[in-house]
């Protein structure tokens, strides 16, 4: 994680602000946010609802425009491309998982994986070959084959999260993933986003529980639209001394 | 935390040296609580003075030159540290609540400011624990071992996590009680606060 100042930037918000309605009636849903992620970073974002957090997250994925400010994606602003533009790099680059109907009941998990590289236009053998490693990779191989009402809650994450970035995709969005799940099974689905955003990837996590927000390198907290705080994002001190995992000597 | 309760417990398992109990003692706990050597001396010189601890003359010292086991009343201590709970009834002093509570009272003092400032420290303490965590060797689930550990720093998670609980309510607590000492007229800017908060969610 210590290479992760020098990392490409991934994602960049300059003084991106969006204002809803005009001249008395504006309300400042997001107030001049600076925000870089880079590769190989998670990024947690909290605040209390109506603090901008959903806006957010929908000006970095492409799904809305700044009215000021500028979102760029992978060195590409968003504003510089007409809808289209958009709608192709959002879907080429960026990946969603949200709290629940991540996946399309009617298809397997490796259909539900190989789908964006279908469209895509990767040819159908090798999107399901590229899909099952992908699944290999959260843990989930195995069952490739099942439908999604035939998966566990933190499976179908699992299954959301090899999706999300599957082929190119280098940023992923992730909107309260673990929402629905139990403490033990969040932690689960959260391990996997950290192993496949240290793998090479970028990571965007809007949730309420500080438990899961822990596990990025770190919070930028939102209040009334404005960025208000951020954890620095240094090494842990040795904050308990001479541990670590711990390795006994006897 | 009771340094004494600890020795004893240790000693029920086997005779040990100061050395030893200090080493097994850290290792258990995860080095969260570091103890110097002269603390676990003069405990275990006021346990023995007690009656509780003796010297064991077996001269299997590993690196120690005296062992000390446990007496019967000693035993008969150690065991009731198990099937007694620890009490709650006073709190231990916390640098945090008094200061907020010192700071919800005293003027000039932008609260939301002192809680964003706390809530930034302990979301940073609560990542540390979570990349502790995250180091475990099959998500410390693994039985045995460093299951302990893995508890002690569990503890951790959920106090950090109870904290920035609290934090919060302190925060809306405290902004409730500004908004209702504004003078009517002068409300203005919470009321725009809470047109953008529900223009925020009406759009979702």
């Amino acid at each position: 994680m210590s290479t992760v100042g020098t990392a490409p930037v991934i994602l960049e918000l300059v003084g991106a602000t969006r204002v809803h309605g005009e001249g008395v009636r504006a309300v400042r849903a997001l107030d001049e946010v600076d925000l870089t992620v880079r590769m190989g970073e998670l990024v947690a974002v909290m605040g209390p609802s109506g603090s901008g957090k959903s806006t957010l997250l929908n000006l970095a994925g492409g799904l809305d425009t700044p009215t000021a400010g500028a979102v760029r994606l992978a060195g590409e602003a968003l504003s510089d491309l007409d809808a289209k533009g958009r709608a192709a790099l959002r879907r080429r680059r960026i990946g969603y998982v949200f709290q629940d109907l991540n996946l399309i009941p009617a298809l397997t998990a490796a259909e539900n994986v190989s789908l964006p590289r279908e469209l895509d236009g990767v040819r159908l053998r090798k999107a399901r070959r590229e899909a099952l490693v992908a699944l290999e990779q959260v843990g989930v191989g195995h069952l490739a084959d099942r439908f999604p009402d035939e998966l566990s809650g933190g499976q179908q994450q699992r299954v959301a999260i090899a999706r999300a970035l599957v082929g190119p995709r280098r940023l992923v969005l992730a909107d309260e993933p673990t929402g629905a799940l139990d403490s033990v099974t969040g932690e689960a689905v959260m391990r996997v986003l950290r192993a496949r955003v240290d793998a090479g990837a970028a990571g965007l996590l809007v949730t309420h529980e500080p438990r899961f927000a822990a596990w990025a390198d770190r919070t930028v907290f939102l209040r009334d639209g404005v960025l208000v705080d951020s954890t620095a994002d240094d090494q842990p001190e040795a904050l308990l001394a001479g541990s670590g995992p711990r390795h006994r000597e006897d | 935390m009771s340094v004494k309760q600890s020795l004893l417990a240790l000693l029920i398992e086997e005779p040990m040296g100061v050395y030893a109990l200090r080493k097994e003692f850290e290792a258990r706990t995860g080095g969260t609580w570091p103890l110097n050597i002269g603390q676990v001396y003069t405990t275990i010189q006021r346990l023995e003075r007690d009656g509780l601890v003796e010297r064991a003359d077996d001269g299997d010292g590993d690196g120690d030159v005296e062992r000390f086991a446990l007496t019967e009343p000693g035993r008969a201590a150690a065991q009731g540290w198990w099937l007694s709970p620890v009490r709650r009834g006073a709190p231990e002093r916390d640098e945090l609540v008094i200061k907020l509570a010192l700071a919800v009272g005293a003027p000039g003092v932008d609260i939301r400011a002192v809680v964003q400032r706390q809530r930034s420290e302990t979301m940073r303490a609560l990542r540390d624990f979570t990349r502790l965590k995250a180091g475990e060797p099959d998500g410390g689930t693994r039985p045995g071992g460093d299951l302990a550990w893995s508890l002690v720093l569990d503890h951790h998670v959920f106090s950090a996590e109870a904290e920035m609980r609290w934090l919060d309510h302190v925060e809306a607590r405290a902004s409730r009680a500004a908004a209702d000492a504004i003078p009517a007229g002068r409300a203005d800017s919470a009321a725009g606060r809470a047109d953008s908060a529900a223009a925020t969610r009406s759009r979702r």
